[in-house]
């Protein structure tokens, strides 16, 4: 074994720890990214420049965070109707997602998708889906076809606690455990399908249920980014390596509705649980309170990102507002390859 | 002279559904099969027997009986390189797999601007008079020529059935492939070797001036032997196959009805909304002023597919029909 030469040791642990700073930072910036995004859909919306319907998920940020930085551009994931989140963490661009929603010619499905269906090929986001469960399948048949071609590529199969009421999840997971399949399915619990308590609608155990399939399965505190990460990284690695799906359920909230019009919600939640989780459990607050703590950033820093992710958000929101609806001629192009 | 022409030898349908895909297999690494029972057992009607000894338990992957679990896998091994057949061991299953293949499959190349595709076959079966009962019997390929971004084909030969099958693997779409109980084991001319057959040009089976009719899947046999029937008696019937219902050659049908005047339409499916009320509405409005009398179509009867032989004969469109509707349109009643 040669000897270390102490100096250049050292000098590799402090690019290490400034790559690691600045994926820290990166993290931050991408959560404050979706959180700003989806204010501004919100805004959108209840000033009538949005069209159909929009499922904020301001609160969950650090999971869609947390997960997509433990993948690579190649990998695949697909979303729910809750995606908005997913699909920037994966990589996809402010401006091309806003000119999505707002149904313009410009966006990321030239307008024919919307909020709910957002697909981003180039990095790997095969598509948010309307229907609770239904993607379940797509991500498992993504992994399949990895192993086929003989990538090393993972998916990742985001879904809400809702889901788990579909019976396709445990028609897959049981395939994807048999065949061996890099798939980790990542249940979002934000503890409400749709208007109702999760407690009310899922017997028994949750991760028992993967369990049960011999899925590696684990249960964490979605509001904790690092957590999120460092379990999704050794989870990637897992499947990466050959050794099968992972289950992974991630308890976290959402601050709004089920959807922008679900307004009045003290039938199904009371205010003082929505005020205890953004005020006590709230993932930027977590998130930036342990960078300061560790001196990774200060205050001065955080306002910087707060008011560069601003900027860009006004400036994509002006650039979808300016953007043309599609030619009329399109709505009978792309029914057929 | 045509391929077909020129050959001799003769297989059965389910041989030549069979070689289709082997030949497919072989040209073209990111084919393969998923289904129940389609490895070692080669289905339950032995269509791909040999196959998973050719190309292995990777490439002919037999699943769990969770038809929409790998429908779902199939979409999105489709949307990532590979271009799966997924096996639906009855066409009665439709109602299973139904979201994975009219919310997905259908969409995902429309709803993604262009930029995903989805190139599967569904490989499925219809048909009824198997004695099988209300489940496993009936012809519901009219459910999915519902749904814009699906392709559905209904061959009615061994030579169409290989022709076809080749078309639907090489398609960028996702195709649903009918083919009928009753015909497996029906031979016919198939040439060795690849040709294939394009969607949406319909075939015309026998030439005739008097009427025309139009029969998908195994009512082309049908329409057929009404038509020996009605010669006999100096009525001259042109019978169409379709070949496929989504896309439907449109011009095919008008022209031969344009010509003889009259046209019976003949499917498995239920007559009600069914295959035989699109096709009659479409020869009504294209042929109009040359018809000498409506349209008129002969479905399955509109009750759930009985068990017992005598009930379930009476529901299913017999050659008899065909020849006593014929012979009111012509007059000779």
């Amino acid at each position: 074994m040669k000897d270390i030469d102490p100096k250049t040791s050292q000098v590799n642990s402090i690019e290490k720890s400034r790559t690691e700073h600045e994926q820290w930072l990166h993290m931050y910036r991408q959560m404050l990214k979706i959180r700003k995004f989806e204010e501004n859909v919100n805004q959108l919306y209840t000033t009538a420049k949005m069209p159909g319907l929009s499922h904020l998920s301001i609160g969950q940020e650090a999971v869609a965070v947390g997960v997509c930085e433990s993948l690579r551009s190649d990998d695949y994931i697909t979303s729910t109707h809750r995606g908005h989140g997913h699909c920037l963490a994966k990589g996809a661009k402010t401006n091309l997602m806003f000119a999505e929603l707002l149904g313009k010619a410009s966006g990321y499905c030239s307008g024919k998708g919307g909020s709910m269906h957002i697909a981003d090929q180039e990095n790997g986001n095969l598509g948010a889906n309307a229907i609770v469960g239904g993607s379940a399948g797509i991500a498992t048949g993504a992994a399949l076809s990895a192993k086929m071609r003989g990538t090393d590529q993972v998916a990742v199969c985001f879904f809400g606690d809702g889901a788990l009421g579909q019976g396709i999840i445990y028609e897959v997971m049981n395939m994807s455990s048999l065949w061996k399949l890099p798939v980790i399915y990542v249940c979002e619990n934000n503890l409400y399908t749709e208007y109702t308590h999760y407690t009310e609608t899922t017997a028994g155990n949750i991760i028992g249920r993967a369990k049960a399939f011999h899925v590696h399965a684990e249960e964490i505190d979605g509001q904790d980014i690092r957590k999120v990460f460092s379990t999704t990284r050794k989870l990637v690695e897992k499947a990466r390596s050959g050794d099968g799906p992972s289950f992974l359920l991630c308890k976290t909230y959402r601050y709004y509705g089920h959807h922008v019009g679900d307004i009045n919600r003290t039938y199904y939640r009371s205010k003082e649980e929505e005020n205890e989780w953004k005020i006590n459990r709230d993932p930027l607050k977590i998130f930036a309170n342990w960078m300061i703590n560790d001196q990774l950033i200060d205050a001065p820093g955080l306002e910087q990102i707060e008011s560069d992710v601003q900027s860009e958000m006004e400036d994509s929101v002006q650039f979808a507002l300016d953007s043309p609806y599609p030619d009329l001629n399109e709505v009978d192009k792309h029914v057929y390859a | 002279m045509s391929m077909l022409e020129m050959t001799e030898r003769e297989i059965t349908f389910s041989q030549a559904i069979n070689e289709a895909l082997a030949e497919e297999m072989r040209r073209d690494e990111s084919v393969f099969i998923i289904g129940e029972d389609v490895a070692e057992a080669g289905t339950p009607f032995k269509v791909l027997s040999g196959l998973v000894e050719e190309f292995g338990t990777e490439r002919v992957i037999d699943s769990p009986i969770s038809e929409s679990g790998f429908t779902g896998i199939g979409v999105g091994a489709a949307m990532t390189g590979m271009r799966p057949v997924v096996d639906i061991m009855f066409g009665d299953f439709m109602t299973i797999i139904m979201d994975q293949i009219a919310n997905q499959a259908a969409k995902i190349h429309y709803m993604s601007g262009g930029k995903l595709k989805v190139p599967m076959v569904v490989r499925t079966n219809l048909g009824a008079s198997r004695r099988s009962a209300a489940q496993h019997s009936q012809s519901l390929h009219v459910w999915l020529s519902h749904i814009p971004g699906l392709k559905v084909i209904l061959p009615s030969t061994p030579y169409d059935a290989k022709g076809l099958m080749k078309t639907a693997i090489r398609d960028d779409n996702p195709v649903v492939f009918f083919e009928d109980k009753m015909m497996f084991q029906d031979k016919g001319k198939v040439p060795e070797g690849d040709y294939t057959i394009p969607f949406g040009v319909a075939d015309i089976k026998k030439e005739g001036t008097d009427i025309t009719l139009i029969g998908t899947s195994s009512m082309v046999q049908v329409a057929l032997e009404a038509a020996d029937h009605l010669a006999q008696i100096g009525i001259s019937a042109e019978v169409i196959d379709p070949r496929t219902i989504l896309p439907l050659d449109k011009k095919t049908l008008i022209d031969s009805a344009i010509k003889t005047s009259r046209a019976i339409v003949i499917d498995e499916g239920y007559a009600s909304y069914g295959v035989t009320a699109e096709i009659a509405s479409i020869i009504a409005d294209g042929a109009f002023y040359h018809l000498e009398t409506p349209v008129k179509r002969i479905g399955a009867m509109d009750v759930p597919i009985p068990f017992s032989p005598v009930l379930e004969d009476l529901t299913i469109p017999s050659s008899k029909m065909v020849v006593n509707m014929a012979k009111t349109l012509c007059g000779r009643s």
